[in-house]
């Protein structure tokens, strides 16, 4: 499934460190995301995934330390270039948070409207497109309070795809929806990362997920606040040898036990 | 009471029963045996449950203090027939008494489910720091951090004022983004949609401040006089004040649970990401929204409280309405009116800024957004009342 090998990097994160206030989160956060890569934020519960998230797309400036996109160095640049980076990334939040006073079809006109100068007509085919695409064509007019969490999900990617976007970040895409839902959205990240060529960073700890589509990876461990490992998720199955990494990787099973081979995890969505 | 026989002793009645509250066999009991010198023998009976009496851990205390030599104690739960957490508690007790005798204790004897429960429960040592301090800071202390707090929040207000002038100014300038249709919306929620209220409130002020000024004025001779009192007390400060007040609890605590709201659902995130200032799309037109509403809410309220006053007038004291009516007119200045109507529009930036502040400040929980609406109403009705003081006090310095 993991077809892509463009190896070229896109996004690093150099010497990071994330705090609030004189807490701090996590530190000396070191990594580079290639340009098509499905990438991985994982860690356990309330570790800093969603915070580092956060100091990605903009919404928390850095303690120390530099994320660049590409030659771009994004919390030195001026606010008005970040934002016209910003133009460039789609983001699904855990929520969907989807505009609740606004209709779907508006949820998504609104970044149109605020990026681009097309006219009425073309914002609705791009409204109808985007909606097909996540398979709720005909939802145009529903208020996100008149339809599942599911949908108000898929509601959410549409949005994060209205612009067509070169990066697509996720905050725990699974979280909240059953099995099959969860597949069917794993698969629907897979298809849209290959057909778009956009480069997937996802946060989640969803074991199945992280096996099935991810091939690049960063863990992050909260004992210590700082990134104890960080490669192919399957690589980091196989020849990692970190107790703490092994021990997520294998829902709290010590390394080495018998027959919990990887595969497992991933036949079990399938 | 019962005896306890034990064979492997030679059948000797070895120990008696320590503790028993009944003979009834479903009631808890536990009694002890010495198989020898250096073992006790614990026999749990009956049904151990949380909502019957069940043994307390007073007489294992004892039974260990008479038999000093005991270094191991075991189990027997033969005739256990029912147990629940109380047992666990027992057990625990029984463990802690036993850990300071340097007693070691033996599971074997117990249920297996009773074990795997015990196992699970010791597996994690308790988190000595996880707890959390309670321990009072110094008096100097917390008035240095509440005046730290006090001037952080003054500075966020004094931020979020300049923030919400700067994208007036962009509206101006035609720069700013927000939908009308947000607007129009706005504008009948906070407009058409609270005459009912602004009515009801406004009609029952005129009426009693008729009441009250006519018994004084009547004493006179000058109940047509009425007419004054209720004229200029309504046009000129108690409507855009009543006005003020219903808004701050109808429109203040709904601006600030909504904006709460779409914070918790990561709406305010994800305008921010998409470079759309939350200050112009959600806070500018809910701001507009009350302040154009509120002179036009202040007339109206004005308008009703003259009418209750009226009923007062002409109801109880044979006034007729026309005289009264005139009395109004030849009353109420334009400087009363354009006084009420200035409280009006102050009142509604206040009551707008403090709604949307709290709910823009509000934290990610779902008793942050309860928290927000509270304070907003709070701020927003000591903010009215502290205005109409500073305004009142200015007026009689000019003299209008």
């Amino acid at each position: 499934m993991k077809t892509m090998e463009n190896k070229e990097p896109y996004i690093s994160v150099v010497d990071l460190t994330m705090a609030y206030g004189d807490f701090v989160v996590m530190r000396n956060l070191n990594f580079t995301i290639n340009h098509g890569d499905i990438f991985i934020i994982m860690g356990g519960s309330g570790c800093g995934k969603s915070t580092l998230l956060r100091h990605m797309i903009g919404l928390k400036a850095p303690a120390k330390g530099d994320i660049l996109y590409g030659d771009f160095n994004f919390w030195r640049a001026q606010p008005a270039e970040r934002d016209q980076m910003m133009r460039n990334v789609g983001v699904l939040y855990q929520s969907g948070a989807l505009w609740s006073s606004m209709t779907l079809a508006e949820n998504i006109a609104l970044p149109l409207e605020q990026y681009t100068k097309l006219s009425k007509g073309k914002i609705r085919e791009q409204i109808s497109l985007k909606l097909a695409l996540v398979g709720l064509s005909g939802f145009e007019d529903f208020y996100p309070s008149e339809i599942s969490g599911g949908m108000c999900k898929r509601a959410g990617l549409a949005r994060a795809m209205a612009l067509d976007p070169e990066i697509l970040f996720f905050d725990e895409p699974s979280a909240g929806l059953d099995p099959v839902s969860a597949k069917r959205l794993d698969d629907l990240i897979l298809q849209l990362r290959d057909s778009l060529d956009a480069t997937v960073v996802i946060v989640t700890h969803e074991l199945a997920s992280i096996f099935a589509i991810g091939n690049n990876s960063v863990f992050l461990d909260p004992e210590s606040r700082t990134m104890i490992a960080s490669g192919d998720p399957n690589t980091l199955l196989a020849e990692d040898h970190d107790p703490r990494v092994q021990t997520f990787l294998r829902r709290g099973e010590p390394e080495g036990d018998a027959g919990q081979d990887p595969g497992v995890c991933g036949k079990c969505i399938g | 009471m019962t005896l306890t026989l034990n064979p492997a002793f030679g059948g000797k009645p070895v120990n008696f029963y320590l503790y028993f509250s009944g003979f009834a066999m479903n009631e808890a009991a536990v009694d002890f045996s010495l198989l020898n010198k250096e073992v006790l023998s614990v026999h749990l009976n009956g049904k151990w449950q949380m909502d019957q009496d069940v043994p307390s851990k007073e007489g294992m205390e004892d039974q260990l203090h008479q038999h000093p030599t005991v270094n191991q104690i075991v189990f027997n739960s033969a005739s256990l027939n029912a147990w629940d957490s109380s047992l666990l508690i027992f057990l625990f007790d029984l463990t802690k008494v036993a850990r300071k005798r340097k007693i070691q204790i033996k599971k074997d004897g117990l249920p297996a489910g009773v074990r795997q429960l015990i196992d699970l429960a010791t597996a994690v040592p308790k988190k000595e720091d996880a707890r959390k301090s309670v321990a009072r800071e110094p008096f100097f202390t917390r008035v240095g951090s509440d005046v730290v707090d006090f001037t952080k929040s003054a500075g966020d207000l004094v931020t979020f004022i300049g923030a919400a002038f700067a994208s007036l100014l962009r509206m101006v300038t035609g720069h700013a983004r927000f939908r009308g249709s947000d607007l129009r919306l706005f504008l009948q929620q906070t407009g058409a949609e609270a005459v009912p209220i602004v009515s009801l409130i406004s009609f029952l002020i005129g009426l009693i401040l008729a009441f009250v000024g006519v018994l004084q004025l009547s004493m006179f001779g000058a109940e047509i006089y009425v007419a004054d009192l209720v004229g200029i007390a309504m046009v000129r400060e108690m409507g855009a004040i009543m006005t003020g007040i219903i808004m701050a609890g109808r429109t203040g605590a709904a601006y600030a649970a909504q904006l709460g709201t779409m914070q918790v659902n990561e709406e305010i995130d994800a305008l921010e990401t998409l470079a759309i200032p939350p200050m112009e799309f959600l806070v500018l037109p809910r701001m507009l929204a009350l302040t154009l509403m509120m002179p036009f809410l202040v007339l109206y309220s004005g308008l009703m409280g003259i009418l209750g006053g009226a009923l007062v007038a002409v109801g109880l004291y044979d006034i007729n309405i026309l005289v009264y009516l005139n009395r109004t007119k030849a009353a109420i200045g334009l400087n009363d009116l354009f006084i009420g109507l200035f409280m009006g529009v102050v009142f509604g930036i206040l009551v707008a800024l403090s709604g949307c502040l709290r709910g823009m400040q509000c934290g990610r929980s779902a008793s942050a957004v309860g928290d927000a609406a509270t304070s907003a109403v709070v701020t927003g009705i000591v903010a009215i009342i502290i205005a109409t003081a500073l305004i009142t006090v200015i007026c009689s310095i000019l003299g209008i």
